[in-house]
């Protein structure tokens, strides 16, 4: 016959089992914050990032908004600065424009990086027509609107994205559609779908309806990352997609993207947004490692790295390490 | 977001009933009192049709089973399996693999409820009083007539504490329902660089509220239902 | 459209960097209707280590806080009969809110991360405990306390070594229950940014890669099994004479 000792010992056995795993598992984790891979200085290539021991004592954290082309970005920033000898904490993934920018005014993150067009449109209210289509002056623009804020903005990628009204080949087939003033008459009948902030800016629906004229029999707001999933499964007619997705030069054949004809969707080249006081703090070497290893950032590399990413489901901590040690900038 | 909690509870609850400026350019407000109250129904037509679909399923097989005695293993075992079903995973795959929108949607959700309510009703059943069926079978009742008229009605306390675990399920699961097209009041909060904090406070909050009405109206509804003489035992 | 300064020194991808695709030969992760893609998962399932460890990390820390709770809750419920009610409801009430919502409620308060979750989660687990414990206490059949009584055994010793003996099974199937639970809804931290085998649901792409899905819905639905079974056993062990009651 058991006696309430026994019973006692079954609970707290029980309970110290669980401690015990608790505890196991609590020394055997990594923290809970990722931290960037470190990597070996110098190298053979000229470009390759030096590591330079003055910075260690910066402690930086690299944002990044919530989907694949921005993770990628986010993680090649923070390899390559953890690289240039700092300090490199990553908070990927945090959320829209909105909440990144309030994460850097915060403190809470060191930088992000942004799209060019985004910033002046959603941030400073510019009308589509008003984001200059060069480069340099948009950044230039954005730069000025970030100055008044204490933040500031480095210079552009080579590359640029843009929103972009995504069909399939059979429906653009079906009515004829090549660019998307030919929706006129047509978008009646069809379902648009896109991310739920389309719908109030102006460089998505919201522009769509203003600058083209444009109705949709319906907008169905869905996660960014089902944008090729309701073509596919043909319950969208049309979806908001990405110039630089992959998806558009892997498959072709099923998806094509209608022309912007009247410029809606501006095109934005990437500016890494940063607070001021940030930049100076963490010394040169943080404005010239990341505008070093950004250079290689053409349209047809980050399509590849988007591939990568998103078709082929690599990490976007995987395919940021190929992207640097294919060009030299880490050992 | 260090302002006081206060100060954001407040405007949480303005943006309840007041168009607010939208954080995103367009000029476009959002919120608002129409726009909560669609949302609120919104979520209430899937929770309830969900719940609706669940009930059909796993009410009269967990009164079967419980009335014949049978499955007790599967019972027991589904309801274990049901409550470990992260339903984050339910909700994504539905999405990715069969579609977005409410007619996938509801489905999905009353899988999740399937398994509180077969459970519940099973033990409810088993628990009855066997010779009240006996009496009733020395009547001469059938045995369709025993399940519905006295396995059933004695059964009621636990059959719907079953029912009001499913009803919390999917109602805190249609709160990601946004992620597969169908939007709830989990909008709010999913997608709160539209509607910002106040408005990711205020989804948060009328979510609270209505799984608390909901609940307390099942509560009350448990109380009409269970007949005098088993209201003394009910815990 | 790239400006003088960054011509000066840009680095070049070698030419191996680029890949051939095409829609017929995309692997079988790239296609988002494949249930389930066998060689992804062999080569890849390293990638579920840190997010089970952080999973079960703040799976184990609010089970734990909240059975200290809701225990000491219960015992000092014991003996008084109208906090009973009142109690429950109150609990009731936390189980009652859907735990997105909680997050975010508590968002202004302690904000993103790991706190907010295990708060949420410990809240979670108050209620199925503090039932249990009460349940199980009651249960105690009259006759042997006023045994114990009999033997001169003080309130407190009677409390701690006759009645609280008895109710461990009941306690443990609470446990088992809320153990399970919280295993599965603390799926949902990923959205206050607390890590856990929800990133591997909703995380970059996850959202259409079904072969990521289902290997973190199986981990977690296999770790929940795994401690109901651990503790099915120890409440078996500690109850001899009646069929273990199961929740």
């Amino acid at each position: 016959m058991r006696t309430d000792k026994t019973r006692w010992r079954a609970l707290l056995a029980a309970l110290a089992a669980m401690a015990l795993a608790l505890g196991i598992v609590a020394c055997g984790s990594d923290s809970s914050s990722t931290s960037s891979e470190s990597s070996e200085e110098g190298g053979s290539s000229a470009s390759a990032i030096k590591s330079n021991p003055e910075n260690g004592k910066v402690s930086l954290t690299i944002g990044s908004k919530n989907f694949p082309e921005q993770e990628i970005l986010g993680e090649i920033y923070a390899q390559a600065l953890t690289a240039a000898g700092y300090k490199v904490k990553s908070a990927l993934n945090l959320g829209s424009e909105t909440v990144a920018l309030k994460a850097v005014k915060t403190g809470q993150i060191s930088g992000y990086p942004e799209y060019a067009s985004t910033a002046l449109t959603s941030f400073f209210g510019l009308e589509p027509e008003e984001v200059p289509s060069d480069a340099n002056e948009a950044w230039e623009k954005a730069n000025q609107e970030f100055e008044k804020e204490g933040l500031q903005a480095f210079e552009p990628t080579p590359f640029a994205s843009a929103n972009a009204v995504g069909t399939t080949t059979a429906t653009a087939k079906k009515y004829g559609l090549k660019t998307i003033s030919d929706l006129e008459g047509v978008s009646e009948k069809l379902s648009l779908y896109g991310s739920p902030e389309c719908r109030q800016r102006i460089d998505c629906l919201a522009g769509l309806e203003k600058l083209y004229g444009l109705k949709f029999k319906s907008f169905t707001p869905v996660d960014i990352g089902l944008r090729y999933t309701v073509l596919e499964k043909g319950q969208a007619d049309l979806s908001i997609l990405f110039t630089t997705d992959p998806q558009l030069s892997a498959e072709k054949d099923k998806f094509v993207i209608l022309e912007d004809d009247k410029e809606v969707f501006p095109a934005g080249n990437v500016i890494f947004v940063t607070k001021k006081a940030v930049a100076e703090e963490a010394g040169p070497d943080y404005e010239k490692t990341i505008l070093q290893v950004q250079e290689g950032l053409d349209l047809k590399v980050v399509q590849e790295l988007d591939a990568r990413v998103e078709l082929e489901k690599e990490t976007p901590k995987q395919a940021a390490t190929a992207y640097l040690e294919s060009a030299g900038y880490i050992e | 977001m260090n302002t006081l909690p206060l100060a954001s509870f407040t405007g949480a609850f303005e943006f309840i009933f007041a168009p607010q400026d939208s954080n995103v350019t367009g000029g476009n407000q959002v919120g608002g009192f129409e726009k909560s109250l669609e949302l609120v129904l919104k979520h209430l037509e899937v929770s309830v049709i969900a719940l609706a679909i669940a009930l059909i399923v796993a009410l009269p097989l967990g009164l079967y089973l419980g009335h014949r005695g049978r499955g007790e293993l599967f019972a027991i075992g589904i309801g274990t399996a049901g409550r470990a079903i992260p339903e984050l995973a339910v909700i994504a795959l539905v999405a990715v693999l069969i579609g977005v929108g409410l007619k996938t949607v509801a489905p999905a959700l009353a899988i999740l409820g399937i398994a509180p309510i077969l459970v519940n009703t099973y033990v409810g059943v088993r628990q009855v009083d066997p010779a009240a069926v006996e009496a009733a079978r020395g009547m001469g009742m059938s045995e369709l007539d025993i399940m519905r008229k006295v396995e059933l009605p004695l059964a009621i306390p636990t059959v719907m504490g079953g029912v009001r675990g499913a009803a919390i399920v999917i109602v805190a699961t249609a709160t990601i329902a946004p992620l597969a097209g169908v939007e709830t009041l989990g909008d709010f909060i999913i997608n709160r660089n539209v509607y910002g904090e106040n408005g990711l406070l205020a989804g948060a909050i009328l979510v609270a509220l209505l799984a608390l009405a909901i609940e307390g109206s099942l509560a009350l509804l448990q109380r009409r239902l269970t007949s005098d003489g088993l209201k003394l035992k009910t815990v | 459209m790239a400006s003088p300064l960054l011509l000066a020194a840009a680095g070049e991808v070698g030419g191996d960097f680029f890949r051939e695709r095409s829609s017929g030969t995309l692997p079988c992760q790239a296609q988002s209707s494949h249930l389930f893609c066998w060689d992804w998962a062999k080569e890849n399932i390293d990638r579920y280590g840190t997010p089970t460890v952080q999973h079960l990390e703040i799976v184990l820390l609010s089970v734990v806080i909240g059975f200290v709770f809701a225990f000491a809750l219960a015992l000092f419920a014991h003996r008084r009969r109208q906090l009973q009610p009142p109690l429950l409801a109150a609990t009731g009430i936390l189980y009652t809110i859907p735990s997105i919502a909680f997050f975010f409620l508590l968002l202004p308060i302690t904000g993103f991360g790991r706190d907010t979750a295990i708060i949420v989660l410990a809240a979670y687990t108050l209620q199925i405990i503090y039932r249990n414990t009460i349940l199980g206490l009651a249960n105690v059949p009259a006759s042997v306390k006023d045994a114990a009584r009999g033997m001169g055994l003080t309130n407190r010793q009677i409390l701690w070594q006759v009645e609280l003996p008895l109710a461990i099974p009941e306690i443990i199937a609470g446990l088992r229950v809320a153990v399970v639970s919280t295993i599965a809804i603390a799926t949902l931290v990923v959205f206050i940014n607390a890590g856990g085998l929800g990133t591997q649901i909703y995380g970059s792409g996850n959202l259409t890669f079904p072969t990521s899905i289902v290997i973190a819905m199986a981990i977690v639905m296999g770790m929940a099994l795994l401690f109901d079974l651990v503790l099915l056993t120890v409440q078996r062990l500690t109850t001899p004479w009646r069929r273990a009651r199961q929740a």
